[in-house]
């Protein structure tokens, strides 16, 4: 113990994070190890920094490695502690907050700073930069203010930028100097395209704009006055004009350094014990930004740290994506003009797809993609192994798909990719460590392989291939429209199960698991909750409802929150309330010190943070003012969304308010397979949304149109129109009986409209406008189960059942543990 | 040595928790769990999933396990281990039946 070498790590970014992995897949035990990070926090994928600005992902979705991987690994990292000071000769680093450590081996990744141009005006208050999550979180703070953001820098950083702001409601313009967009990896024409997507996402883009200065009120930033005498007001300016390798440090200790800290092919600086990669590294003249080097880098420093001295870095041809939602990029080495070069062009105007192509001596030495990025990854790997492609010259543009005769068959591209081709660039993974994944561990579908490799589990992209690869690797074995099995313990589909409980009049869990054979005791968290649904449904008064067997939401009526505290909606039936609810709310917000309270999409209120001991004296006082649960956590009927029809709107066609209420009251309490949202507009402007709701009402002057089907979720999706009906009592037999219909075919978390999708949209309209019998067979059901379901969860925990839940069993003192 | 000094604290009786349900008991600072499987054998882990400190005692329980209410992981009861590809442990305390009581190991 006592002679392991020591070493230490200056910076936390991917690049040394990636480096300790392979450190540790080669040997765990080679060092002690400790870390330095500026950054008061763990290691991140800062590649999805764009996604966390623009609101897709939460920091915590970004982690690299958590604080239990530094404990298990017994890494010692010292967050908030910049370095001040490398001593070469006693081998010690002190940090600023005075930390040392002593080291055999040292390794500076301090990655890179943001160029700020030193404009008048630079140092107002909200011109900043985009390099960091503390970056993310100023800019994400300033963008509530709403507002104008400039961009100055039309490169990747500064695009992504612009994006993400305006993906936060901003409005944006982008300030470039040169004439066209991302002038270093992309050519004009694709640049021109590139604008002009930038136009249809409402992002202004002034190229050739040379900006004066920063114009300032009270040391806050309020706009930019550019060379021409444009001004334009903004409430934030980001620098996104490049970056400097951040080499002060080496410097300051002695050790050679040009634009970055110059490094050999073995990565070891001017000092054979001290190593350096990533942004802050210079090797053979050049500096990288881009990940792909970075990890290369990595390899070969983790491999010299176990004496492998053979490990050499020969430098990167670099590929770049833009991660702009809806826009497809792709660039790849270089590709300017020049005699000794020829280019292969391929347009689609309609399709928006430009690409080209630039080859030296029968090799490519430069791709621009856009629109169509799918083969950047086989034009990159030619590229990189310098592939003659005088065979293939014709036909090179469209695609590995065409090459070979073969037919246009993409997974044949996939196959032919060699197994170090990057397949899932967020996470470094390539097709070979994919492969053997799936051989060795037995995967057989894109979850196992997301648990195991994390490949396609950041941003998706990748999805696709990985799921190719699946086909590839495991042949006839792999088939992704297979019937699925409902979880682990049985081979039977939901539509099966479902058959069966009917047809074998099965009337509890044991008895489904026992008849069915399932492969476990008592199931699992997947199918416990379903066959609980398909059992309350199907037999509404013999079964007994399994709260063990509901997700916590359901069997506490309220819903868990990150931090294990619970959140209450009451039901405000059809959106519509009084100051005595209003008040009676303040009151319980008052009175059990609320944190927060917020109205929800569905027209009603959110009380947030409640600890649990408190709900059942939460709902008591909800209950005395006449409140019901939302079922704000059910699967089940949520809200009716109205708007206030002819009660006040002068283009109200019916009472959609009262139709609103009166569907929600005949409704609730009613368990379906997942949510289920509904909404009454009282005229074609549809101010209640009904087009994208499982079941919507649109009010017309002869009668309603019965929408179903939407969804504004993870899919965005306009309703299908189910058919038109004269009266309200029509409206709620057809509503209701197509609830019905759904709540016995679906299967459980299977939203309205995937419901609709599997069964097809005729088949239900024919069953629920065109049959008369059934239609009424369905609202009988749909009634009879009702009289079991409309209970108040509330106001029975409030008398006491499942008290249980709500209280500690037993409080130990500390001195019963001494 | 520890199992020897073993302290046992009563926190109550098996009827006190559901089947397939668990208790809370408040230990000091720390929340620990404890459950009671279908075959009526009990367990205790620190209320704290090892991915987002997600209360382990509002989960689903299953075969030994409990899924987290948060981010379904799957922890074993008897050992505190994360189940599949994921990685962890959460504390798990001894705990013990003496007729119907539960008992807590609560040092030594």
């Amino acid at each position: 113990m006592a002679d392991k070498q020591k070493l230490v790590i200056i910076g936390n970014g991917m690049a040394p994070g990636r480096m300790l992995e392979y450190l540790f897949e080669i040997d765990a035990d080679a060092y002690d190890i400790t870390i330095f990070n500026a950054e008061p926090r763990v290691n991140y994928n800062r590649l999805m920094l764009s996604p966390v600005l623009s609101g897709e992902k939460a920091y915590e979705d970004i982690i690299t490695h958590d604080d239990k991987w530094y404990e298990d690994n017994a890494v010692t990292l010292h967050k908030s502690a910049p370095v001040s000071e490398i001593d070469r000769v006693r081998k010690i680093v002190t940090s600023e907050n005075g930390l040392t450590a002593d080291y055999d081996k040292l390794v500076i990744a301090t990655g890179s700073n943001p160029f700020i141009i030193p404009l008048p005006g630079h140092d107002l208050d909200g011109v900043l930069t985009y390099r960091d999550l503390d970056d993310v979180e100023c800019m994400i703070e300033v963008a509530q203010k709403k507002g104008r953001a400039v961009v100055i820098g039309g490169g990747l950083l500064g695009l992504e930028a612009a994006a993400g702001l305006r993906m936060q409601g901003m409005d944006v313009t982008v300030l470039h100097l040169m004439p066209t967009l991302m002038e270093r990896q992309l050519d004009p024409a694709a640049g021109y395209l590139l604008k002009n997507a930038f136009d249809d996402l409402g992002i202004d883009v002034i190229t050739e704009a040379s900006t004066k200065q920063i114009l300032g009120h009270d040391g806050e930033v309020v706009g930019v006055e550019l060379e021409d005498g444009t001004r334009i007001d903004a409430c934030m300016v980001v620098m996104a004009v490049g970056i400097r390798p951040s080499a002060d440090l080496a410097k300051e200790a002695g050790l050679e350094t040009g634009r970055g800290i110059i490094v050999s092919d073995d990565m070891r600086t001017s000092d054979p014990d001290v190593f350096s990669l990533g942004e802050c590294a210079e090797h053979r003249g050049m500096c990288y930004g881009l990940v792909a080097p970075l990890y290369d880098m990595a390899k070969v420093i983790a491999r010299q740290l176990v004496g492998d001295a053979a490990a050499a870095y020969t430098g990167s041809v670099t590929a770049t994506k833009l991660k702009v939602t809806g826009i497809d990029l792709y660039s790849a080495g270089d590709f300017a003009e020049a005699d000794d070069r020829e280019e292969i062009v391929l347009r689609d105007a309609a399709a928006g797809v430009y690409k080209r192509l630039a080859l030296k001596d029968d090799k490519i030495i430069g791709a621009v993609l856009y629109g169509d990025t799918a083969d950047g990854p086989w034009f990159f790997d030619m590229l990189k192994k310098e592939t003659d492609v005088s065979e293939m010259r014709e036909t090179l543009i469209f695609g590995q798909a065409y090459q070979g005769g073969a037919a246009l068959d993409p997974s044949a591209a996939v196959a032919a990719l060699p197994d170090d081709a990057e397949i899932c660039g967020c996470n470094g993974i390539c097709k070979g460590t994919i492969t053997n994944a799936i051989q060795s561990k037995g995967l057989t579908g894109l979850d196992d392989v997301r648990a195991h490799t994390k490949a396609s589990a950041s941003c998706g992209t990748c999805t696709g291939l990985v799921e190719q690869l699946l086909g590839l690797t495991l042949g006839d074995a792999y088939n992704p429209s297979a019937v699925s099995a409902m979880c682990g313990c049985t081979e039977l589909g939901h539509s099966e199960v479902r058959r069966l409980i009917k047809a074998k009049e099965l009337k509890s869990i044991p008895a489904v698991m026992q008849e069915l054979e399932w492969t476990t005791s008592c199931g699992c968290a997947k199918c416990r909750p379903a066959l609980n649904y398909y059992l309350v449904c199907d037999w509404p008064d013999e079964y007994a409802d399994d709260y063990q067997s509901r997700f916590i939401n359901e069997r506490v009526h309220a819903n868990i929150q990150k931090d294990g505290t619970y959140s209450v909606v009451p039901r405000m039936w059809g959106g519509m309330t009084s100051s005595f609810e209003l008040r009676a709310i303040a009151d319980v917000v008052d009175k059990f010190e609320i944190p927060a309270v917020k109205v929800t999409g569905g027209q009603r209120i959110d009380m947030l943070g409640i600890k649990k001991e408190d709900l059942p004296s939460v709902w008591k006082d909800l209950g005395e003012a006449g409140f019901v649960s939302g079922q704000a956590y059910a699967k089940g009927l949520r809200t009716v969304k109205t708007c206030v029809g002819t009660d006040w709107c002068r283009f109200g066609t019916q009472d959609s308010t009262g139709l609103g209420i009166e569907l929600e009251k005949f409704m609730w309490g009613s368990w379906t397979p997942a949510k289920l949202k509904m909404a009454v507009s009282g005229c074609p402007r549809n101010c209640s949304e009904a087009t994208c709701k499982d079941i919507g009402i649109i009010c017309v002057d002869s009668g309603y149109e019965i929408h179903f089907a939407g969804a504004a979720g993870l899919d965005i999706k306009g309703t299908e129109i189910l058919g038109n009906v004269k009266t309200e009592a029509e409206v709620k037999e057809h509503v209701v009986a197509l609830a019905q219909m759904y709540r016995e075919q679906g299967w459980y978390l299977e939203r309205i409209y995937k419901w609709a999708k599997r069964i097809g949209v005729d088949e239900i309209r024919r069953q629920i406008m065109d049959d008369k019998a059934m239609r009424e067979a369905y609202f009988e059901r749909f009634v009879f189960s009702q009289k079991f379901a409309q209970v108040d969860p509330w106001s029975e925990r409030v008398s006491g059942k499942d008290k249980h839940e709500f209280k500690p069993m037993a409080t130990l003192s500390l001195e019963a543990a001494e | 040595m520890n199992a020897m000094m073993q302290t046992w604290a009563k926190i109550g009786v098996i009827s006190d928790i559901p089947a397939r349900g668990a208790r809370c008991i408040k230990f000091g600072e720390m929340t620990v769990a404890v459950f009671r499987t279908s075959d009526d054998r009990v367990f205790a882990l620190e209320d704290k999933c090892p991915h987002k400190n997600g209360p382990l005692s509002q989960g689903i329980i299953h075969d030994g396990c409990v899924t987290c209410p948060l981010h379904n992981w799957v922890i074993s009861l008897e050992t505190g281990k994360a189940q599949g590809a994921d990685e962890g442990e959460t504390k798990s305390f001894p705990i013990k039946l003496d007729g119907e009581d539960i008992l807590l190991g609560v040092g030594g």
